[in-house]
Order: C-alpha cells, then sequence, then structure tokens
C-alpha cells in the first residue's frame, strides 16, 4: 500500500514482475451521479478521491475536489517508463484516470514485439516489461487514490494482433485502433492493415479493451483543419461499423474526436455544429473528445484557451473520455508540470459548466441545425462516392482522403495509397480450408471441427486453455539488452533516489532542466540572442529559447529560455524555515467564536511601515479579523509601553509588535522590551506576545522573549492558529 | 482525386426530403455496404503477425513465436496456421504443445510438416 508521504519506490516495482499478474481486466468506466460536495451540489461528477491534489481555489472552500463524470486522459511518455510512473501517480492525484502511454518513434514500424526496457525517443517502446512494472504501479496507485485507472496504449503497426494479444495479458484497458491510421499515416499496406485489424478488435474485445480510433489525425494533417469534417464521419463510420463486426461491443467503441478549429477562427462557430453532427449520427457509441493539438505553438497560455473552448464544447453536447493535451505539446515532448496543468485545466472548466444545459439549450433550427445537417449530408455524399468507386481500397487508391477540399470538392492533394504497396505489402495469406489455430477470440476462418467440432466456439480446449485462461503459460523476458535497461538508467541517477541530493527536473530524475521567463525592451531577434546569453551568464548548459513573442515590434519581446542547471543540492545543507502550524478556517472560527480573544496592534518604536501587519489584521486582506478575532490597531510608531498599557485597558489577551527596522538590532531591542514592560506591570503571563517583520522569524523572536515571530509571508490564518493553540494552552495551565 | 469544385448543392438532391433519422439510417446502411467487403477479406486471410500472436497465446515467447512463424512462412505452411502445424506436431509425436514448438523453431520437424499437409 502506497502512502501519500513517501515515495514510491521504483526497484521494488522492478521486483519479481516475472511472476505479477494483473488485478484486473477491462476498462472501467467512472461512478457517475449527483453529488453532494460541501455545500455544492454537482450534478455530472462522480465520486471524489480518497486523496487528492485539489485547485488552488479549493483553499477559501474547505479543500473540496469535485470530480467530473468524464474519464479524464492524460498522455504520458517521456522515453524512460521509470520516471513516466511518478508522473503518473501525480496525474492520478489532480484528477486522471485514464494514462496514456505513447510509443516510440518506429515502433509501428517494427515486424514483432519489443522485449525488455529501452530507453524511447518521444515515447517508450512498448513491452511485456514496461507494460507490467506500469500497470503494477497503477495498481498501487489506484488504490491510493481510490479510483481504478485505465491504462492505454496503441494497437497499431504491422504487429497490431500480437500488441493487442500482450495487452489482453498485461491488463491494459484501453488502445487506439484503427486500420485507417495505418493506411492514411504509416503507408502500411491497406490489405495487410485491415486482416490485422479484425484480429487485434477480436482480442481486444476478449479483452474488455475499450478501443478509440484514429479520425482525429485527420484534422491534424489536413491544411484547413475545419474542411474534413465530413470525412472525419466517413472514418469514424468505417472504422466502429468494421470493429463491431469484428466483435467489440458498442458501448466499447469510443471516437477519437477533437474540435477541428482554433482561435483566431471563429472557434465554436466551426466546432459546435461539427460536434453535433458527430454525437446525433454515433449516438451509439462512445465520445472521446481530444483537445486540438493542430493549431499549437509554443505558448502555454493560448493552448490553454483553446483547450478550455473546446471543454465548453464537451460541455454543451457529451464526453465519456475527456483527454488532456499539454499546453506544452506545441514546443517539446510534454513535461511534468504541463500533464498536471491540462488535467487542473480540465478539471476547473468541466466542474466550472457544471450541469451547463440545465440551465442553455442548443437551437434545433438556424445556423446550427443547417450547418449540422449539411456536414452530415456531405458526409453521406462521400460515402455513396466510395461505393461508387468500388469501394475503400480503390478510393484510397484514389487520393480520396485527406483531401485539403471540403467533400465534395476536391484539390487532387490527398494521400493516395496503392493497394499493392507499402510496409507489409503482399504479406497476407489465404487460409486453406483446414486452416486452424487453437486459441481464444481468435478471428475469421477456423476448422477447429476437424479435431473435435464440440470445442468449435471454445478452440483454447484443444489445447487445454491458452494464455488468456491460464496467465502462467506466458514466457516473460526480462531484458535482452545489456547496454539499454531500466537498470543502467537507474544506477546512473541512484543519488538522486537516496533522498539527500536534490535537482530540478522537468521529465527524468536528475535531468536539470530550468525555465527562465524573461523579457527584453527590444525586437525579437536581438531579445533571443540576449536570451540565451543570459541563460550561459547564469551558468546554465544548453541554452536554448522554447518561446518568443513580440509585446510590440520594437519595444519588447517575452522569451522562455531552458536550460540545464548542473549543480547538486544537498538536502541537509537546506536550511529550512519553521513549518507553520495552521488550522483550518472552520477550525478557528468556531473556536474564536467561544473565546472572546481581542488583540492589540501597531508598529512598533519609529517605524511606520504598516502594509504588513494590515495584512495580517484586515478582513479584506484575509487578516485574523476574518476569523472573528477583534483588535485595536494603535497605528505606527507605537511607544513600547502603550502596548501593554492598551491591552490592560481593553483587557485584550494578544499584542501583535510589528518591527520592521533591523538597523542597530532596533528590533530585538523592541522585543525585549515590550518583554520587560509586561513582566514589569504584572501581565505577562496573561499575554501572548507576537512580533513580525521582513527580519523577524520564529526563532530569533522566541529567542529574544516573544511567544512567537512571524516574517515574509505570513497570513492571517497563521497567526490566528498559534493563537488558537496559545490560548488553549494557557486554559489549560490555568486550570 | 481530380480537382473539382464544390457540388454539394447539386448532390444533395436525392437527400433534401430525408428526415435527420432516415439520413442517418441511410448513412449506417452505406457504411455497412462499405465495410462487408473488408470483413470478408479479414475472415478469409491470415498474415505473419495473425500466426505470432496465436503462437504467443499457445505459450510461446515473442522471440519463439517470430522464429517459428518464419520458417513456417518459408515453407508455405501459413495457410495452414502456425497454431495447427505445433498442434499437429504435438498430437502426432504424443509431446507437449511448447515442445512442438521447440521442435518445429529447431528444425526437426519441418518437413513432416510440409509432407503431411501438402498430402492433405
Amino acid at each position: 500500500m502506497l502512502k501519500p508521504n513517501e515515495k514510491l519506490d521504483i526497484r521494488h516495482i522492478l521486483d519479481d514482475l516475472e511472476h505479477y499478474t494483473p488485478k484486473r481486466k477491462g476498462w472501467v468506466w467512472r461512478d457517475v451521479g449527483p453529488q453532494q460536495i460541501g455545500p455544492f451540489v454537482y450534478q455530472q461528477a462522480s465520486p471524489s478521491l480518497k486523496n487528492y491534489i485539489p485547485l488552488m481555489g479549493a483553499h477559501s472552500v474547505g479543500n473540496i475536489d469535485p470530480q467530473p463524470d468524464s474519464v479524464i486522459t492524460t498522455e504520458i511518455a517521456s522515453g524512460r517508463f521509470e520516471d513516466d510512473i511518478r508522473r503518473m501517480r501525480m496525474a492520478a492525484y489532480h484528477g486522471a484516470d485514464h494514462v496514456m502511454v505513447i510509443r516510440t518513434a518506429g515502433q509501428s514500424h517494427f515486424d514483432g514485439l519489443l522485449e525488455g526496457s529501452p530507453q524511447g525517443i518521444g515515447g517508450i517502446p512498448v513491452t511485456r516489461k514496461q507494460l507490467r512494472a506500469q500497470r503494477k504501479a497503477l495498481d498501487l496507485i489506484e488504490e491510493e487514490v481510490g479510483r481504478p485507472i485505465n491504462y492505454h496504449s496503441y494497437v497499431s503497426g504491422v504487429a497490431g494482433p500480437e500488441i493487442a494479444v500482450l495487452f489482453t495479458e498485461e491488463g491494459v484497458n484501453g488502445a487506439h485502433q484503427d486500420p485507417q491510421y495505418n493506411v492514411l499515416y504509416r503507408n502500411i499496406n491497406m490489405v495487410r492493415s485491415f486482416v490485422d485489424a479484425a484480429e487485434s478488435k477480436k482480442v481486444m474485445a476478449y479483452g474488455e479493451i475499450a478501443q478509440i480510433d484514429g479520425a482525429h489525425n485527420a484534422n491534424a494533417t489536413a491544411r484547413d483543419a475545419w474542411k474534413v469534417m465530413p470525412e472525419l464521419l466517413v472514418q469514424h463510420a468505417i472504422n466502429s461499423v468494421f470493429s463491431e463486426k469484428c466483435g467489440i461491443k458498442a458501448e466499447d467503441i469510443c471516437l477519437s474526436t477533437v474540435p477541428p478549429a482554433a482561435p483566431p477562427t471563429p472557434d465554436l462557430k466551426l466546432n459546435l455544429p461539427y460536434a453535433v453532427a458527430l454525437r446525433e449520427f454515433f449516438s451509439n457509441y462512445k465520445m472521446r473528445a481530444q483537445m486540438n493539438t493542430k493549431y499549437m505553438e509554443s505558448s502555454t497560455r493560448e493552448a490553454t484557451v483553446t483547450h478550455v473552448l473546446n471543454l465548453l464544447i464537451s460541455r454543451l453536447t457529451s464526453a465519456d473520455i475527456q483527454s488532456t493535451i499539454t499546453p506544452d505539446e506545441g514546443r517539446n515532448v510534454p513535461w511534468h508540470i504541463y500533464n498536471i496543468e491540462a488535467l487542473d485545466t480540465t478539471k476547473q472548466a468541466m466542474m466550472g459548466m457544471d450541469d451547463l444545459l440545465s440551465m442553455v439549450n442548443l437551437k434545433d433550427t438556424g445556423y446550427l441545425h443547417d450547418k449540422k445537417r449539411e456536414i452530415q449530408e456531405r458526409a453521406v455524399l462521400m460515402m455513396e462516392e466510395i461505393i461508387e468507386l468500388g469501394g475503400y481500397f480503390k478510393a484510397v487508391e484514389a487520393g480520396m482522403f485527406v483531401d485539403s477540399g471540403e467533400y465534395p470538392e476536391r484539390n487532387d492533394d490527398g494521400i493516395k495509397r496503392d493497394i499493392k504497396g507499402g510496409v507489409g505489402k503482399g504479406t497476407v495469406v489465404l487460409r486453406d480450408k483446414d486452416y486452424m489455430a487453437p486459441v481464444t477470440a481468435h478471428f475469421g476462418y477456423n476448422n477447429v471441427k476437424q479435431y473435435n467440432a464440440s470445442y468449435d466456439n471454445d478452440p483454447s480446449q484443444l489445447i487445454d486453455g491458452c494464455t488468456f485462461e491460464k496467465h502462467d503459460m506466458i514466457q516473460y523476458i526480462d531484458e535482452l539488452d545489456e547496454t539499454d535497461n531500466v537498470y543502467l538508467r537507474l544506477d546512473e541517477t541512484e543519488k538522486y533516489r537516496k533522498g539527500d541530493i536534490l535537482k530540478p527536473e522537468v521529465e527524468w530524475l536528475g535531468d536539470g532542466t530550468v525555465v527562465v521567463d524573461l523579457f527584453f525592451p527590444i525586437s525579437k531577434r536581438i531579445a533571443e540572442a540576449a536570451a540565451i546569453k543570459t541563460g550561459q551568464a547564469m551558468n546554465l548548459s544548453d541554452v536554448e529559447v522554447i518561446h518568443s513573442e513580440p509585446l510590440h515590434p520594437s519595444e519588447g519581446t517575452r522569451i522562455q529560455i531552458k536550460g540545464k542547471f548542473n549543480v547538486d543540492i544537498k538536502i541537509d545543507e537546506l536550511t529550512l524555515p519553521e513549518e507553520m502550524k495552521v488550522h483550518s478556517e472552520d477550525e478557528v472560527f468556531a473556536y474564536m467564536k467561544k473565546h472572546n480573544v481581542k488583540v492589540i496592534a501597531g508598529t512598533a518604536g519609529n517605524d511606520e511601515h504598516s502594509v504588513g501587519i494590515r495584512e495580517v489584521l484586515d478582513i479584506k486582506h484575509g487578516g485574523i479579523e476574518k476569523y472573528g478575532i477583534t483588535y485595536t490597531y494603535l497605528g505606527t510608531s507605537v511607544p513600547i509601553e502603550k502596548f501593554v498599557d492598551a491591552a490592560i485597558e481593553t483587557n485584550s489577551n494578544v499584542i501583535m509588535m510589528s518591527t520592521i527596522i533591523s538597523h542597530d538590532d532596533i528590533h530585538y531591542k523592541n522585543m525585549h522590551k515590550l518583554h520587560n514592560y509586561a513582566v514589569e506591570k504584572g501581565v505577562r503571563e496573561q499575554l501572548i506576545l507576537i512580533a513580525g517583520g521582513t527580519q523577524v522569524t520564529p526563532e530569533i523572536a522566541r529567542d529574544n522573549k516573544m511567544d512567537q515571530g512571524f516574517g515574509r509571508g505570513t497570513k492571517g490564518i497563521h497567526i490566528a492558529s498559534f493563537i488558537l493553540d496559545k490560548f488553549k494552552e494557557m486554559m489549560d495551565h490555568d486550570n | 482525386m481530380k480537382e473539382r469544385n464544390d457540388d454539394y448543392s447539386k448532390r444533395r438532391t436525392h437527400l433534401k426530403k430525408m428526415s435527420d433519422e432516415e439520413l442517418k439510417t441511410y448513412f449506417f446502411d452505406l457504411a455497412n455496404k462499405l465495410v462487408d467487403p473488408l470483413v470478408d477479406l479479414a475472415y478469409r486471410n491470415t498474415s505473419k503477425s495473425i500466426e505470432r500472436s496465436v503462437l504467443l497465446r499457445m505459450g510461446f515467447s515473442s522471440i519463439e513465436a517470430k522464429a517459428i512463424v518464419n520458417l513456417l512462412d518459408e515453407h508455405n505452411l501459413l495457410r495452414k496456421g502456425a497454431g495447427h502445424c505445433v498442434y499437429k506436431i504435438a498430437k502426432t509425436f504424443n509431446v507437449s504443445i511448447r515442445d512442438a514448438g521447440l521442435k518445429i523453431e529447431d528444425g526437426t520437424h519441418l518437413n513432416y510438416l510440409v509432407e503431411v499437409f501438402n498430402h492433405a
């Protein structure tokens, strides 16, 4: 069992993987239904998590973390699966329950399965070992957060059926599978793609693996993404109907749909009719709403706004699975922080728009209806022409797909594939009459009868069960490459795992990457060069500009650079500020209501600085007043004696003295003076003396006779919490 | 496809009168028509990857499955099914499925398979 305050031990995950069996198989939807959380009722919601990190704004509303109805996806694949496991755990805390791993470049053209744990590029090599390790980790993480986590990767390329078997054996819950993706974007022979796909789908159906199709790639590829909408409906239909005929249940078929356009186009006017058209036609299937990537550049802010508009469309229509795109995807392979940002953006927007359709309606007349109908009709016309041409293969040969014209317009720039061409051409073999395969979930002609007619519906009976029934039949391969595996990578970064040395990171333990945000009052070209120079002067290595945005052609440019920070931080050499104990707001309220706590406050001696103390006093700034503590503010430059005299006069229990000036140790002297005078007056025991200021630390204050001190960053709740504890202690003492 | 202008308003004449529901039904009728030959193609054919996936399910490692399927393919035996070949050896020589596969991989039983299947 994982504990929130303990790191996940990767070596423990890797231990005895050979004998690990996944806890369950199949996709899990959220337990959807209205939720009463704190004072609010959420309609499009699911139960809260056991352990979580809520939105920052939750601090003011009882740290609640309402969860939407949709399954929420995060895509993780840095090239090192062991580092990705840590990111998965963080993502689960922020609300992800669908973790998708991207495969390394080139895996879809690899004829067979990869084994071991080599490092990847732009993704990870998906292998049995890697899957088993990550599934084992997720089995622990889902217990920690209290919600099942769906694990997902890709069944594509020229080894689809084997990967589907591997996924079923290893408890993978979701997968991309769409033969059209192979054909159009991977140039894999189309006959081979469809023959393999049928087997893959039948296996996935047995594994209850939710299927996501590949249609969204058309709008990422097309020149003007919004013109490809009719074709998207056609592509969804081909894969969905094919999948059902191969045995996948409609409820496990998820259409991957992306709002094709993004600002500055009129986003909703283009995207909403499409979203309605799709959901109306494909009402039997599930919607996997993905976010737009096509128009992303290096601005994470701009990407986030586009993604929030995408979420608005999800809320105005539907999303069974809401995928998230990290806002940094336009500039690099996603970093930890951006997976979390994308998840928080999604959670924030979806719960913020909870139950939207109980307040607004989509019109069924006018522009929205007419445009929706037009997209559907165009799709129907395209389907008619495919059949007229002689079917799917003929249409692909003619270059009908991913043309930049909005069907029926054609610009002669579609993707053309030859039925006799592509990777894996001529590799399909016609089955003979006595063809046979004695295994479960095999698609197509299978002459089991020649051996035993009663096993016709259960071919693996012929061999007394296959790996789908008997997990221990699986042959586990640990490592094949002694020079490229997880153990070597772990050894290299071991010092950062022991807990005494730290380095900043964005994706891999100890990667040292940092980002510096800069502004230069000059044009872009010079600003970029100046930014590189700045990074180098800060002793960063490998400095690169990752974002640059003119604020004005000559007045200034905003730049972000990344670079490597090459210093190890030793934890035992760090000076840690004392941890301030904080009670919940409700607890403080309740206590202060029962006890009459009064405060005398002001700045001491010849000190005119009053901003700090006003912030911890005033209700407007979240000061102690907010918690029902009454105070008398004596103003600035208050003589020390006056604090004590006023406390006696008003029967106050607390003195809060602000002392900013530290010249000649005046702040220490003030503290001593305050204490001594209170002793002199015989009231020290009944008073809580607090000193605050930018140069004050708790230690300094206590060493100088105060009950407590507060420095930079103090909030009203910190002081109120301290007063509560101290007050309690004094009352106990009195009793 | 050859360039052509958007002739949507001309092409759609026969769709105009359909209700939204009828249009949807028609769309899926067309989809079924389009997909059926693809399903039939898959029903009648196999591939190296499919055969390797069968051997994985029969308890062979990816490395063994690849070697066995390559050998069977070289001997034009995939049309019988790789799993079938392994099963045949296991039955004929009364050995376990695993041993049968490994005996094909080391070449022991290839000639037998060629013989028995070519005369079948």
